[in-house]
């Protein structure tokens, strides 16, 4: 660049805004020339908070470490004990978040039950009804009782061997969700009573109950027409986690399921998802405090998701009180979604591997998240199977490992004193110290 | 006839009793005594038995019902049928909210009047209500018939799919995206049997069909200002 202009004067450098930003600025184009919000799936984008400011110290003579390798680390988790006849008896405290059959291409949910079952935890249903792909190669599928009701019947609630109500979403609590027209195919239509291709509106809110005293009643309901025999989760977003978990408790619910805001979606507003919810890291310990309070820390499973992405995360979740964790985005990911060899086909979308988040398209190369025919024959779900289930158990082997390092003989034994943070604010949020302190912000008997 | 005393045996105990009936039952008639508001009563039936309960019934009676038949001989609670697949509910009385929310199919008869929400997000069912409904009824409707012998509330049919909606009396106001639709022969047809079904002797002649203008089927910012 010429750094002087014509009259010979030195020119300033050209300077971005840090408020107007070049994404900024290409937000305001597209919506100036659309008229229309920014639809898009996956969760929120910009960074908060994360359990990546968190660290395991281990342990060396205050604390006595276990043999990696040789001394065990239990992994099993029991979920729904509380009321159920036959609670959910998991290998791995990982499960298969809710996703959508619509969303997701049938080979895509046959391979999360694949993966999910060759690694000893559980798929679960999405709004769209239960398929059979999905049913057939889940050992352990939980059905979620969604507001839409898409393909509810009691012939699949009584298959299930859960049942989630759910409530919320971390990428967006207090809104629905959508399915644009492009992935209403013919069985898509018919599974959710609706013409083909038009673009499709989820409820927000369950229609035929209004607050938690209804809940109450429809978890009776539900009990009621499956003989009081599997466990009924209720997910919530991660809004208002401590008064959220006390009334589902309340309510009569065998584990509350707790997704942040980093937690994805199939396809919802940007606006929602980048600027509704709380970050994953901050609705743990208020969801544990109510659990503890009201004494059903551990009687009431909490399932934590949002983001969760590594044998790490899962320890951390665990530390900081959950009994188990679920993943969605990362399943896509191990599945082989926004995988670098579709680049050149990313590309002529107008994107690039890792960033494509247009799944309400319904033109995911990958042949995931898509009821394309042509492109959901890429896809092979064996194969995809093999990839989850291997990604499963290598989440598992870290969070072992770190366990193991920290003296514990099953992930349940990790607990914040485990933890430290490496900023204020995740100090705060996690209620665990800031590195080389004693201290978090808000810790009783300690000042600013 | 066989007869359950709600008030000597359990919810549980009645709801398994009639969950056991099988396609093939010879115990094809059960009564229902002293309900007394109850929730989820012969809720979860799938089986071609006839259930009548003396009496008002709470929460959910009937919900995702298959098959069966449940007579309410008194007035029914929120979300009764809700969800329900097929078979008929009948109520004698009036219907809180949300009367066959979702339902999918089977017939919901209401003789008394139905409180708002009457049909919401409704997948196929049909509904005859003989007296009126409130507001917001068959909001996000999606396929399926609702009869109204009286009069409908506000916002009728807000953001409706496919479901048809009838009324012969007065329709306080449409909700966004529904309207007027003109009363073809196969309609008066449709409701000839629905009506008869449900044991009104209203006439078709005398009902107005509304249903989805279809505007809001796709995203249009020049429709941002119905929601």
């Amino acid at each position: 660049m010429n750094e002087h202009d014509p009259k010979g004067i030195p020119q300033t450098t050209p300077r971005q805004s840090a408020t107007f930003t070049q994404d900024i600025n290409s937000d305001i184009r597209r919506a100036a020339a659309t008229g229309i919000y920014d639809i898009r799936g996956g969760g929120a984008k910009r960074k908060v908070p994360s359990f990546d400011d968190l660290l395991f110290m281990g342990a060396s003579i205050s604390r006595y470490p276990l043999e990696g390798y040789r001394e065990k680390c239990e992994t099993s988790v029991t979920i729904g004990g509380l009321h159920a006849e036959n609670p959910i008896e998991l290998d791995i405290p990982i499960t298969i978040a809710g996703m959508s059959f619509g969303a997701l291409s049938g080979p895509a949910k046959e391979a999360l039950g694949r993966g999910a079952s060759a690694a000893g935890t559980s798929t679960t249903t999405g709004d769209g009804g239960m398929t059979p792909e999905e049913r057939g190669h889940s050992d352990k599928l939980v059905y979620q009782y969604l507001p839409s009701r898409y393909g509810m019947n009691p012939d699949d609630l009584r298959k299930a061997d859960a049942i989630e109500i759910v409530v919320g979403q971390g990428a967006k609590p207090g809104g629905g969700g959508m399915l644009l027209g492009q992935k209403i195919s013919d069985r898509v239509a018919e599974m959710r009573n609706l013409p083909k291709g038009i673009d499709q509106r989820s409820a927000c809110r369950h229609p035929d109950w209004t607050g938690p005293d209804d809940l109450e009643i429809k978890i009776l309901e539900l009990r009621e027409i499956t003989g009081w025999k599997v466990p009924i989760y209720v997910k919530v977003a991660g809004a208002r986690p401590y008064y959220d978990t006390t009334l589902a408790i309340k309510a009569g619910a065998d584990a509350i399921v707790l997704d942040g805001m980093q937690g994805g979606t199939a396809a919802t507003q940007d606006v929602f998802i980048e600027h509704v919810g709380q970050p994953t890291l901050a609705i743990v310990r208020p969801a544990v405090q109510a659990l503890q309070d009201l004494g059903m820390h551990r009687k009431v499973q909490l399932i934590l998701s949002g983001g969760i992405r590594s044998g790490a995360d899962v320890a951390k979740a665990m530390a900081l009180g959950a009994d188990a964790v679920a993943i969605g985005t990362a399943a896509l990911i191990a599945l082989g979604d926004n995988d670098p060899k579709w680049e050149s086909e990313y590309n002529a979308l107008g994107t690039t591997a890792g960033a494509y988040d247009d799944w309400q398209e319904g033109l995911d190369p990958a042949g995931i998240t898509t009821q394309n025919p042509d492109l959901m024959a890429r896809f092979d779900p064996i194969e995809g199977g093999r990839r989850l289930r291997n990604y499963l158990k290598v989440m598992t082997l870290e969070a072992q490992t770190i366990a193991r390092a920290c003296g514990k003989n099953h992930l349940h034994n990790l607990e914040p004193e485990d933890l430290v943070a490496l900023t204020m604010e995740a100090a705060a949020m996690a209620q665990v110290p800031l590195a080389g302190t004693n201290w978090y912000p808000g810790k009783p008997g300690t000042s600013y | 006839m066989q007869t359950i005393d709600l008030s000597e045996t359990g919810l549980r105990e009645m709801n398994k009793t009639l969950h056991a009936q099988a396609e093939t039952t010879n115990q094809t008639t059960w009564e229902i005594i002293n309900p007394k508001g109850a929730h989820a009563i012969a809720c979860g039936l799938d089986a071609p038995i006839e259930v009548t309960v003396k009496g008002s019934t709470g929460y959910y009676c009937a919900g995702m019902n298959q098959k069966a038949t449940v007579n309410i001989h008194g007035s029914a609670g929120p979300g009764t049928g809700e969800n329900m697949m097929s078979g008929k509910v009948v109520i004698e009385g009036d219907a809180s909210q949300y009367a066959g929310a979702t339902g999918h199919g089977g017939l919901l008869v209401i003789k008394g009047n139905a409180s708002s929400r009457c049909g919401i997000s409704m997948k196929g069912i049909n509904i005859v209500v003989h007296g009126n409904i409130g507001h917001m009824s068959a909001f996000m409707a999606q396929s399926g018939n609702l009869v109204v012998c009286g009069d409908a509330g506000d916002a009728l049919g807000d953001s409706c799919y496919e479901a048809r909606l009838f009324v012969r009396g007065e329709v306080k106001s449409l909700g966004a995206d529904c309207e007027k639709k003109e009363m073809r022969p196969e309609h008066i047809e449709i409701l000839r049997d629905l009506l008869a079904e449900a044991g009104s002797d209203a006439k078709p002649e005398e009902f107005t069909r509304y249903g989805s203008a279809r505007n809001l089927y796709n995203f249009d910012v020049d429709n941002a200002a119905a929601y």
